[in-house]
């Protein structure tokens, strides 16, 4: 094969740790999805578009003058609040229902979030500057920069914060309840209202966050959540609910694969392999259970 | 087909006798009336496997931009290259004879058909073994990905778009255009319309609500799911290739992502349009799909630039507070009229047990 990635070896050291510290970032989006689907049962299309609305909020600081990189902590807030509320306004009337029906509610969600965003920050694809300046490697022939490093380090770091909240605290503990028996934690005093909201405060905050990274390592554009979503729900089909060592995992599997897709297939066709592969996971899911299918329970 | 009692008569021809007549009533309004019709074929066979098959798909979208595309390029690469005509506004070198160009949208609404078909049975089986959530992001996947692959693919335009052959210039008749485009679509209505109506009369569609009911029970009972679910896509399929073919014609502009895999727009409208109507009615598509255009064109040129918050508000109202549709509502209120018998005896026993 002809393909230039294969002929110059130092093309494949970058493109693995592109993708390696990208995917750590898609994994800390992936973990909020989890989180919610495995509490509520319920599947987020508005997920992606809440990652770009905690970007804007920190791309609105670095225009304000402040340094983008406080946005990790102001972003989580804010998206905390617009979490809950969102939960009040509409996600508490589908907790229970059939999943299509939250699908599409959250779908109506994020084409209104979209617009919104569209309004306020304008089509243009935007990036906020963090300066951090690149680490060059080995002789110069890979360069990395160090925005990329920061998010991952980031990422980590409130990946294991909320770890520790989850297995210590007590919203982590009723939390935990309602996801494994919803019914006996409200008997034995779970008010499982307040735990859903919480824990679609934390799902949106868990994105503010990646959002805020987004904006300094990546671009932000208003119609660009869906692909986060779609990522997402494929590290989570793939890791399993409540796994996190696996969604690291295959969050970094899943950013190799976009790096390196995007040097051998050209980088038009990076979000369509994203969404192909998207295809072939979910098939190749079915045909693996279909072989140990229980037909009449 | 043999027993149609005579209200139905009465009504089935003054809606045919209303269609006809539609584009010189309205002359004005020829475009938003093709529109319609497009619409209502699209809801009604949406609702063929997502409201009576159970299957909700979000990639519907996937056979109508693939039958827009397939129209078009066979419309121009059966005279001309292909690659050039997209590659420099090809329309204003080659010119379609009006011989040409019927022909050329003839061919090309029928491979738009019975590729998409072909298509769907194809990947069927592989897609229909998935269930609820998981058939509808695939699909949702599938309709986004086949427009990011279109627009990455030179020979049809790719991100610049494609322009569909134009009318032919020695029709001077103004009005020729419109009412060409809205008697085709009107065919197809009416086309898919009796096709719908016969699986309403048959055993296939008992079969598909048994898979919407209770799939695992529906194969112990010895029907063989699988069959039916790619026969319940494909008549999707085909019709949503129709439509789009004939869409194409109708803008006269194809884009990847804007027009033809239009998930933002056409792919969620199917799903909304029979969902507001009622799913699993043979009405209620068409009464959502006609609600819904009046709606949506009374909303649009009123609040420009709002529309898709609006579109997005309107998506969640429905879904939330409206999810058996109009239909179901109507059902829930007169339940005689739907030829349901409610035993008051039974009923207020339920009751009490509440």
């Amino acid at each position: 094969m002809d393909f230039l990635i294969f002929k110059a070896p130092m093309l494949m050291v970058q493109a693995s740790l592109d993708g390696i510290l990208l995917g750590i970032l898609f994994a800390l989006i992936a973990y909020g999805m989890a989180l919610q689907w495995g509490v509520m049962n319920i599947i987020n299309i508005a997920q992606g578009d809440l990652v770009i609305l905690g970007g804007y909020i920190a791309y609105t600081m670095y225009l304000a003058g402040i340094h983008p990189a406080w946005g990790v902590i102001v972003a989580p807030i804010i998206m905390y609040f617009v979490g809950v509320l969102l939960y009040k306004l509409v996600i508490n009337k589908v907790v229970d229902r059939d999943l299509f029906i939250s699908i599409l509610a959250t779908f109506g969600i994020a084409i209104v979030f979209q617009q919104l965003m569209n309004f306020v920050f304008g089509a243009d694809v935007v990036v906020a500057q963090s300066e951090y300046g690149t680490t060059m490697l080995f002789d110069n022939s890979v360069t990395l920069p160090n925005s990329k490093i920061f998010s991952a380090f980031i990422s980590v770091l409130y990946a294991v914060a909320l770890v520790v909240y989850m297995k210590k605290s007590r919203l982590g503990r009723a939390i935990r309840a309602t996801a494994q028996n919803a019914r006996a934690a409200k008997i034995l005093g779970v008010d499982t209202e307040k735990v859903y909201a919480a824990t679609f405060g934390i799902n949106a905050a868990l994105c503010g966050i990646a959002g805020a990274l987004i904006s300094i390592t990546l671009t932000l554009h208003p119609y660009v959540g869906l692909p986060y979503t779609v990522r997402s729900f494929m590290i989570v089909i793939v890791a399993g609910l409540g796994n996190l060592p696996a969604v690291a995992i295959s969050g970094m599997g899943l950013g190799l694969f976009e790096e390196f897709a995007d040097y051998i297939l050209g980088t038009e066709f990076r979000i369509g392999a994203v969404f192909m592969l998207l295809v072939f996971i979910l098939v190749y899911r079915r045909f693996k259970l279909s072989k140990k299918r229980e037909y009449l329970k | 087909m043999g027993n149609i009692k005579q209200k139905d008569l009465i009504l089935y021809s003054g809606l045919i006798i209303l269609g006809l007549a539609a584009p010189y009533l309205f002359s004005a309004f020829k475009v938003q009336l093709t529109y319609l019709c497009v619409l209502i074929v699209l809801a009604m066979t949406w609702n063929l496997q997502g409201g009576e098959m159970g299957y909700n798909s979000f990639g519907n979208i996937l056979f109508y931009g693939l039958g827009m595309y397939l129209t078009a390029s066979v419309q121009v690469g059966m005279f001309f290259p292909l690659a050039e005509w997209t590659e420099s506004g090809g329309e204003k070198t080659f010119v379609h004879t009006t011989a040409q160009y019927f022909q050329g949208i003839g061919v090309g609404l029928l491979v738009a058909a019975i590729i998409p078909t072909i298509v769907a049975g194809a990947i069927g089986y592989a897609i229909l073994g998935l269930r609820g959530h998981y058939f509808a992001i695939c699909t949702l996947g599938l309709g986004i990905a086949a427009g990011e692959i279109a627009g990455g693919i030179e020979i049809i335009g790719a991100g610049q778009g494609f322009t569909t052959p134009p009318f032919p210039a020695e029709i001077v008749d103004p009005e020729a255009r419109g009412q060409f485009f809205y008697f085709l679509s009107f065919f197809v209505l009416v086309v898919a319309f009796v096709f719908v109506k016969y699986i309403y009369g048959s055993r296939f569609r008992l079969i598909l609500n048994a898979i919407r009911d209770n799939e695992d029970k529906a194969e112990a009972m010895g029907i063989q799911t699988m069959k039916y679910k790619i026969v319940g896509w494909m008549c999707s399929a085909f019709f949503c290739g129709l439509a789009g073919g004939i869409m194409g014609g109708l803008i006269g502009y194809i884009d990847s992502t804007d027009v033809a895999f239009d998930g933002r727009e056409m792919g969620v409208f199917m799903v909304l349009m029979a969902i507001l109507g009622g799913k699993g009615t043979l009405w209620g598509p068409i009464i959502g799909a006609t609600l819904f255009h009046f709606f949506k064109e009374g909303l649009w040129t009123f609040i420009l630039g709002w529309q898709y918050v609006a579109l997005g508000v309107l998506i969640v109202v429905i879904v939330v507070y409206f999810p058996e549709g109009l239909m179901g509502w109507l059902r829930e209120k007169y339940p005689e009229r739907f030829g349901e018998v409610i035993d008051e005896k039974d009923r207020k026993a339920q009751v009490e047990l509440k």
